[in-house]
């Protein structure tokens, strides 16, 4: 059978969303951030929100978050992005709204401001890119940093002694009562990504509940501030970051009793 | 016995040439290209063809999105 | 003719919120301000208008909320006092940036630091000049009274939408703290979302297909985009020095000598204007209530049948250099002014007056 035969429009089984602009994505090639957007778009897509969708960009690499997302979407201060969205959803309670936030918006300068979002039970969905370093400014430490880990403020690896150790704020969150959901998933694989679209689609949907937040943190690789080829971050991750950080739900709200 | 066939079709320009999804095809049908595309990137491509199933499992790792995935089924 | 009652000023600002119309409010506790919060979760509004109020876990927080809600379109606004103000800055100059109105109530105590609990004005130049990093300012009101406290929030939310700025109520602990009665305005209906996304086609409610998606940022990498942008924002600091400068000029007309007071200080001045003209000693109070735009050409026009400008402010001296400015330094201009949470009497501004351009 010749290619062109297959490929036709009627033929066509995979192709990116609509809900992305025309913009490239500016991350670094291999960067995961493309594909958490990706399956963001599509949960948006299946659910035919997009127009009852805002969003909050933080400060990192995905700033720009909403040059690519063709939703209406606000870009908030480092780290204040569960602020922004709170007011958002207070005033708009029957839009859908999310942060997307990388670890040091999130679990450094933001710590504030996500666990008191968690604690009121904002009706929001987080969504939380961990790599473990600041990608934006050049690979410095972040609070998720591993221990032995090498980033550019801890050229020899991170020293627990001096620099604290690594913080799971997804498990800290996740005692909270008014967090709903939580849930830790990864990009890297086929598998993965399809878990993590699927976590997701819970995330939204259960903003219909209005029960909380809904938690999804995404481990990631940096291959640029990990200094590795895409490929060997991935397996790095793998190898350092899942023992670490382990994948899976880690708070699913319990079935109502009839 | 009807048998699928795939293929991919990559936006060269918006390739990275990241090589994520050559360990994500089961098929091992993608290699990156010795050209570069306009931004000086090695772009993906299928060195096998015939072996493509449309499993879509490279486009869905593929950072960029830059890959579409066609499918059909043919008469052995 | 509206409600007639009996208030302290930071419950009207908050009586005022409500019948602005306001969408919401999110702020922080923080003394001499904390009655605004208090007499709101008193009120409920989020009951009867259905105006949102939320105690952030701080100032930092509730400003991001403001700024959350100002890019829905809606009407939101916060208040703290001195310190909290300091922290709300970050959040400010993003709030410019991003051209999202807002009303801001700073009730002011004194500082440097944690300072003190008592009435100061040591935040002009914070309130004027910036406050914020980058080349922004806001549109400031100074309210006098607990009536200006009220009207000033309506004026404010109307400010803000026109010119897409944030806009500052000055005010102090005094007047935030005194009882006065207030001729409350009528309310004024909430907008509906539909009237919201027609005055406001820049908000980010959800895109639908009419329209591009809406973004609301403060970052333009580009550094050209960023230095139209901040060219821009000058245009409209521009046009509010044009259109919206506001001021009070009590018996000025023979005046020889001049008060410059805002605020509680104008209050004092006032006191201060009648003691000397008791004794025969022509002064005149001029009174700027925006403090940005600041009312130069006025005061320039004023200082040439004026033999000495006294700027009277609670604090060691700042609005001092706004009114040196406008009179093109063709007149002496000097300061008195007690700071520190201390307030200046009438007497002391008296004396102060004749000890500079009397001779004592």
């Amino acid at each position: 059978m010749d290619i062109k035969d297959i490929i036709k429009p009627e033929n066509i089984v995979y192709q990116k969303t609509k809900l992305f602009t025309e913009k490239p994505l500016s991350y670094c090639p291999g960067c995961g951030h493309g594909t958490a957007h990706r399956m963001l778009l599509e949960v948006l897509e299946e659910m035919n929100i997009q127009d009852k969708t805002v969003g909050i960009a933080p400060v990192g690499c995905s700033v720009l978050a909403y040059e690519f997302l063709d939703i209406d979407m606000q870009q908030a201060a480092h780290g204040r992005a569960p602020a922004v969205a709170t007011a958002v959803k207070r005033l708009m309670p029957d839009k859908f709204v999310f942060t997307y936030q990388g670890d040091g918006d999130l679990a450094a300068i933001g710590t504030a401001e996500t666990i008191h979002a968690c604690n009121r039970g904002e009706n929001f969905t987080m969504i939380f890119i961990n790599n473990g370093i600041y990608g934006m400014t050049g690979g410095q430490m972040a609070p998720t940093t591993l221990p032995g880990m090498r980033a550019s403020t801890c050229p020899f690896g991170r020293d627990t002694e001096i620099m604290g150790n690594p913080l799971k704020i997804t498990e800290l969150l996740a005692q909270l009562p008014g967090v709903y959901y939580v849930t830790r998933q990864a990009v890297h694989t086929p598998n993965a990504v399809r878990k993590t679209k699927k976590a997701l689609r819970i995330a939204f949907e259960n903003q219909k509940l209005k029960k909380g937040i809904s938690f999804v943190e995404i481990v990631s690789n940096c291959n640029s501030g990990w200094k590795m080829t895409p490929n060997q971050s991935n397996k790095w991750m793998e190898d350092n970051m899942f023992p670490f950080y382990p994948l899976g739900d880690i708070k699913v709200p319990q079935l109502e009793k009839v | 016995m009807a048998k699928v066939k795939g293929a991919i079709v990559v936006d060269i320009e918006k390739c990275k040439g990241c090589s994520v999804c050559i360990p994500a095809c089961p098929q091992e049908v993608i290699l990156l290209a010795k050209e570069v595309n306009g931004k000086g990137y090695q772009y993906a491509y299928m060195e096998k063809p015939d072996a493509c199933t449309g499993c879509v499992n490279c486009a869905i790792v593929c950072p960029d999105g830059v890959i579409t995935v066609y499918r059909t089924k043919v008469e052995a | 003719m509206g409600e007639l009652k009996l208030m302290k000023g930071n419950e009207a600002v908050a009586e005022a919120a409500i019948r602005a119309g306001a969408d919401g409010y999110f702020g922080y506790p923080i003394t001499p301000q904390s009655e605004i919060m208090e007499y709101l979760m008193t009120e409920k509004p989020y009951e009867t208008t259905g105006m949102v109020v939320l105690q952030a876990e701080s100032e930092v927080a509730a400003i991001n909320m403001v700024y959350g809600g100002a890019a829905c379109g809606r009407m939101v606004m916060t208040s703290s006092s001195s310190p909290g103000i300091s922290l709300k800055m970050e959040g400010i100059s993003y709030l410019a940036g991003a051209e999202l109105p807002a009303v801001i109530v700073n009730v002011v105590r004194g500082g440097p630091g944690l300072g003190t609990i008592q009435p100061s004005q040591s935040d002009y130049f914070q309130a004027t000049k910036g406050g914020g990093h980058g080349d922004y300012r806001m549109y400031v009101l100074a309210p006098a009274s607990v009536q200006e406290m009220s009207d000033f929030v309506k004026i404010g939310f109307e400010m803000a939408f026109k010119y897409l700025n944030p806009v500052m109520i000055l005010s102090d602990g005094a007047i935030g703290q005194m009882m006065e009665k207030v001729v409350l305005f009528d309310p004024i209906p909430r907008r509906t979302p539909e009237e919201i996304e027609k005055q406001c086609p820049w908000a980010t409610t959800g895109k639908n297909a009419n329209r591009k998606h809406n973004v609301i940022t403060s970052l333009l990498l580009d550094s050209h985009e960023q230095e139209q942008h901040v060219f821009k924002l000058r245009d409209k600091y521009e046009r509010m020095q044009k259109e919206d400068v506001k001021f009070e000029k009590i018996q000025c007309d023979d005046a020889e000598f001049l008060f410059v007071a805002y605020g509680s200080s104008a209050r004092i001045c006032q006191k201060a204007v009648d003691i000397a003209r008791a004794q025969g000693i022509k002064v005149g109070l001029f009174r700027p209530i925006t403090l940005f735009p600041f009312p130069s050409e006025e005061l320039l026009k004023l200082s040439s049948q004026i033999k000495g400008i006294l700027s009277v402010e609670m604090s060691l001296g700042q609005m001092i250099e706004d009114i040196k400015l406008a009179v093109e330094c063709k007149i002496p201009v000097n300061h008195f002014g007690r700071t520190g949470g201390v307030i200046h009497s009438p007497g002391e501004v008296f004396e102060a007056l004749k000890s500079t351009y009397l001779g004592g």
